[in-house]
């Protein structure tokens, strides 16, 4: 019997998925109240999701562990939603549905995965969700922010000069760092400080000299995550510095270095990192080594194949099988067990983040708060990008996380900060309108 | 004054203020990478729809279809004429088990499925657990607790040949691998000392621990390694062909018998002085003496990319489960052992599938078939789900190289060393083989040919191990399989 629902449950978690991805881009059609509606709708799907899976993984193992997981996941996503209706009546209703959408799938496939890091992920969203909770309330009532680009500067340098000095090796990549006993990815936060310090320093100027200037600080912040080995967030900062170029001097002479720079540094990384030959080998051809080097992406593709279209079934599929797949290949695991279309719902739930971090950059008026949302948006993006792209070998692997959704503290502490610098600028906006309109009335 | 105004404007509509410029380049950059997850998403789907099964029927992720047979009956393994070589049967209390009606038979080519999977139940797993039949007839299976049945697998195994290859060896250590040529369907393979597949689970600890060259699980026909001896002469004859287009049949050679090179001497099979030899005599009487003259005569590495063209050290076009072949060779490689390698002695190894393979590609004019043992899969209700229809691989020789070679082999049985066959009542062609492998002990008896020789039909190829002489061990168990196609009664 928990079998058969275990199998049948694949078609109602598809179609709640589904129902919630369409309203997300159903909501840039509409206008200002119905979006609310929307929104009602979105935070239902999402707790009947939550349930449903939850269920089905109780029958199959009959672990009263879960069901109680699963009341205090509810306890926080009432209470995530609580917070933000108490303290910002101008949010963006459907940041925050997403923002506990993708935590929730996080917290079904990590408890399926292992319940133990289930748990320990639980308990770094809380904290980084209660931490982050003041963001937008700084940034409304600070306004310097975009004054002290050479602040960021020097806090993203210095942290990843640590990191290259004394970080720990892992999967061939010098990235993490221990403080205190706890162990910490600093790039994940230098990331944040680098969008900042980029957005600053256009903000100012955008002269010849300005942007030599700020191209020189930023190639040194790609050099030393290179020199560390860690390539996937040197293409990431790579790829929003050109694009944050591109949008603040509009040249596109500077979009056409930047991909003939990218070429050149993919050349130049082959030649120069063994890890490099060894991933694009596995990706050309996973199967002429399938004992080691293509293992990994072997299985990854063995999990999406085998889970099909609907997938197999929470527990029934086998995606312990894929090494780090809580991590890099959490993707592969969604698509196993709960199915390819889930999975794709997924990537189109991070695709509508983007967009409406890009329609929020645009409404707003400082061109310091523009760059943001753009810089911000494509490191999310072009992360999700690597990381679902590297599962199903329609890139060579990079080994980044999907972000809110892999295990990994620093991961979502970062992704809480992104999300909530973000939101605080939609607040800010929708503050001032609502000024101007009272202004205007009186 | 009012025209003033209207010139601003239109100013204003041509010059955009350096934010909208910023919110334009923004919309831009989102629609480029919407553009990017698009291709992503379309990769996808092609992925899951066309190349999804080829990709999770690899044995590799077979522990993952192993999750299907909760749900799934595994289907039967046929015969090319529908005998059950395979199939699931529920005993009394509800318990699955694999039974092989032609015990070890079929051993190697069929395999097992208890403690891991060989042969086509690896190969097939994938198929095996798939259930094509009706949606609805599943929902109720399902719904009612019973398994949907397997699709079945329809193998292009001959009885017939299988049993008259397994005869034909008879208790020898060797195997045999029966093809047809045109198609490239793998009709017999044998491997010798065999094992009872239903008894795999009951005699597992006798199966893994025994010693002293039994290997009872090992298919011999496609995973075991010989030194190929004289049938590597076919690929040492076409390299001299290669370099000879036009005068190969000028080649001649004084044989007494020992053939020395500075301070190195081989000699023919047990010292034989064939006299004067052309190239087609050298070659029907397995002379090594010519064959090393000929191999010292070939420029510089003319043999080895023959023999890389032949696919000695490369990947075969095979599914199943294979051993690769040993071949080193320098391309300035000494007098020895261009000596050595000519004559199919040294470091050289390969299986008996693929000497087939070389010996198919003869008889179909030069063209490789992909061998396949899968003919075509059906539902539980015998309709086809699935066709393997023949594919070509590639092309190994030119049809005249293909030609010449065909000659070759008919004169080793008309006039050479494939005498076992002379009298047959069909014209078969060959090459025989000794292989020596170890000092002291007796050589192995290669046979690889066609028959019949005008428009082959199928292509035998036999190893017996430390059968002495090919000519005398192996040709004749090739004749007893031939008969059994072709003989008229």
């Amino acid at each position: 019997m928990a079998d058969f629902i275990a199998d049948i449950s694949r078609y109602p978690l598809t179609l709640l998925i589904a129902l919630y991805t369409y309203w997300n881009f159903r909501y840039f059609g509409v206008r200002e109240e119905k979006r609310r509606r929307i929104c009602g709708r979105q935070a239902f799907l999402m707790y009947l999701l939550h349930f449903l899976a939850y269920g089905v993984m109780f029958l199959q193992t009959q672990d009263w562990k879960l069901p109680v997981f699963y009341v205090v996941q509810a306890v926080f996503f009432w209470c995530y939603f609580a917070c933000f209706r108490r303290f910002y009546p101008n949010r963006s209703h459907i940041l925050v549905n997403n923002v506990c959408m993708l935590l929730c799938v996080g917290f079904i496939i990590l408890a399926r995965l292992s319940f133990e890091k289930a748990v320990r992920q639980f308990i770094i969203v809380v904290f980084s969700g209660a931490v982050t909770m003041v963001i937008p309330f700084i940034m409304d009532h600070i306004w310097q922010l975009g004054k002290i680009p050479w602040l960021y500067a020097i806090l993203g340098l210095g942290l990843l000069l640590a990191v290259y000095s004394r970080g720990e090796t892992s999967y061939g990549a010098q990235i993490s760092l221990t403080v205190a006993g706890l162990s910490m990815q600093p790039s994940e936060f230098v990331k944040i400080s680098f969008v900042f310090f980029t957005a600053a320093m256009f903000y100012r100027s955008t002269s010849r000299r300005q942007v030599l200037v700020t191209t020189a600080v930023a190639a040194l912040h790609v050099l030393i995550l290179a020199a560390s080995k860690d390539l996937g967030s040197a293409l990431i900062f790579f790829i929003t510095y050109v694009f944050l170029l591109f949008a603040a001097t509009s040249n596109w002479k500077y979009l056409g270095l930047g991909i003939g720079g990218a070429c050149l540094a993919s050349a130049a990384s082959w030649a120069m990192f063994s890890h490099v030959r060894v991933r694009v080998m596995a990706w050309l051809d996973p199967w002429a080594d399938i004992d080691n080097r293509g293992y990994q992406i072997a299985q990854s593709l063995f999990a999406i194949g085998t889970g099909g279209w609907f997938g197999m079934g929470l527990f029934k599929g086998l995606p312990n099988r894929i090494p780090v797949v809580e991590k890099d290949f959490v993707f592969s695991a969604i698509s196993e067990e709960l199915g390819a279309l889930f999975a794709v719902c997924v990537l189109l739930i991070c695709l509508g983040c983007f967009l409406q971090f890009l329609m929020i950059g645009c409404r707003m008026e400082a061109v310091f708060y523009k760059l943001i949302a753009l810089g911000l948006g494509t490191q999310y993006i072009v992360q999700v990008f690597l990381t679902a792209g590297g599962a199903t070998k329609f890139i060579p692997s990079t080994g980044v996380t999907l972000p809110f959704v892999s295990y990994g503290g620093s991961s979502i502490l970062s992704t809480f900060i992104l999300f909530s610098v973000i939101q605080g600028l939609y607040i800010l906006k929708e503050n001032q309108e609502e000024e101007e309109r009272y202004e205007a009335e009186y | 004054m009012r025209l003033n105004i209207k010139r601003e404007n239109k100013k204003e509509k041509r010059k955009p203020s350096p934010g909208e410029k910023m919110n334009k380049n923004m919309l831009g950059l989102g629609y480029g990478v919407v553009i990017l997850f698009m291709c992503l998403m379309v990769y996808m789907v092609y992925f899951l729809t066309v190349q999804k099964e080829e990709i999770i029927g690899n044995p590799y992720n077979n522990p993952r279809l192993d999750k299907f047979s909760g749900q799934v009956e595994r289907g039967r393994i046929l015969g090319n004429d529908r005998t059950v070589l395979a199939e699931t049967r529920t005993g009394e209390n509800g318990e699955e088990i694999r039974v092989y009606p032609f015990g070890e038979l079929f051993a190697h080519g069929v395999g097992y499925s208890t403690r891991g999977k060989t042969g086509l139940e690896a190969l097939a797993n994938f198929y095996l657990l798939s259930s094509h039949i009706n949606p609805l007839s599943q929902a109720m299976a399902r719904l009612s607790g019973r398994k949907s049945p397997g699709d079945w697998v329809v193998t292009t195994l001959d009885l017939k040949l299988q049993q008259a290859a397994a005869e034909a060896l008879g208790d020898q250590r060797g195997a045999v691998v029966v093809m047809e040529p045109s198609t490239g369907r793998i009709l017999a393979m044998v491997s010798k000392p065999g094992f009872d597949p239903n008894g795999v689970e009951a005699d597992w600890e006798s199966l893994v621990s025994e010693d002293g060259g039994q290997a009872r699980l090992l298919n011999r026909a496609a995973q075991g390694l010989y030194p190929p001896g004289s049938v590597f002469k076919i690929v040492t004859v076409l390299a001299y062909i290669r370099q000879h287009p036009d005068d190969y049949d000028q080649f001649h050679f004084d044989c007494d018998g020992h053939f020395e090179r500075g301070d190195y001497t081989i000699q023919c099979y047990h010292g034989n002085a064939h006299g004067s030899q052309d190239i087609f005599q050298a070659f029907a009487n397995s002379c090594n003496g010519a064959f090393a003259a000929m191999g010292l005569e070939l420029d510089p590495g003319r043999l080895l990319d023959t023999a890389t063209g032949l696919l000695f050290g490369q990947d075969l076009p095979v599914d199943m489960a294979y051993t690769g072949s040993r071949f080193s060779m320098e391309r300035e490689a000494g007098d020895w052992d261009i000596i050595q390698t000519s004559i199919g002695q040294g470091l050289t190894q390969m299986t008996p599938l693929h000497n087939a393979l070389i010996t198919a590609a003869i008889a179909n004019n030069g063209v490789l078939m992909r061998p396949c043992l899968l003919d075509h899969v059906e539902n539980g209700a015998g309709d086809v789900v699935k066709d393997f229809s023949p594919e070509v691989w590639g092309e190994l020789m030119t049809p005249r190289e293909a030609e010449i070679l065909k000659t070759m082999m008919k004169q080793v049985v008309t006039e050479g060393t494939g005498s076992a066959l002379r009298d047959a009542d069909y014209t078969a062609a060959g090459k025989t083989g000794s292989a020596q492998f170890e000092t002291g002990k007796d050589s192995h008896a290669w046979f690889t040919g066609f028959a019949p020789a005008e428009d082959p039909r199928i292509v035998v190829t036999v190893i017996v191990e430390e059968g002495g002489s090919g000519g005398q061990t192996a040709a004749p168990v090739a004749r007893n399989i031939f008969d059994a196609l072709l003989s008229t009664p």
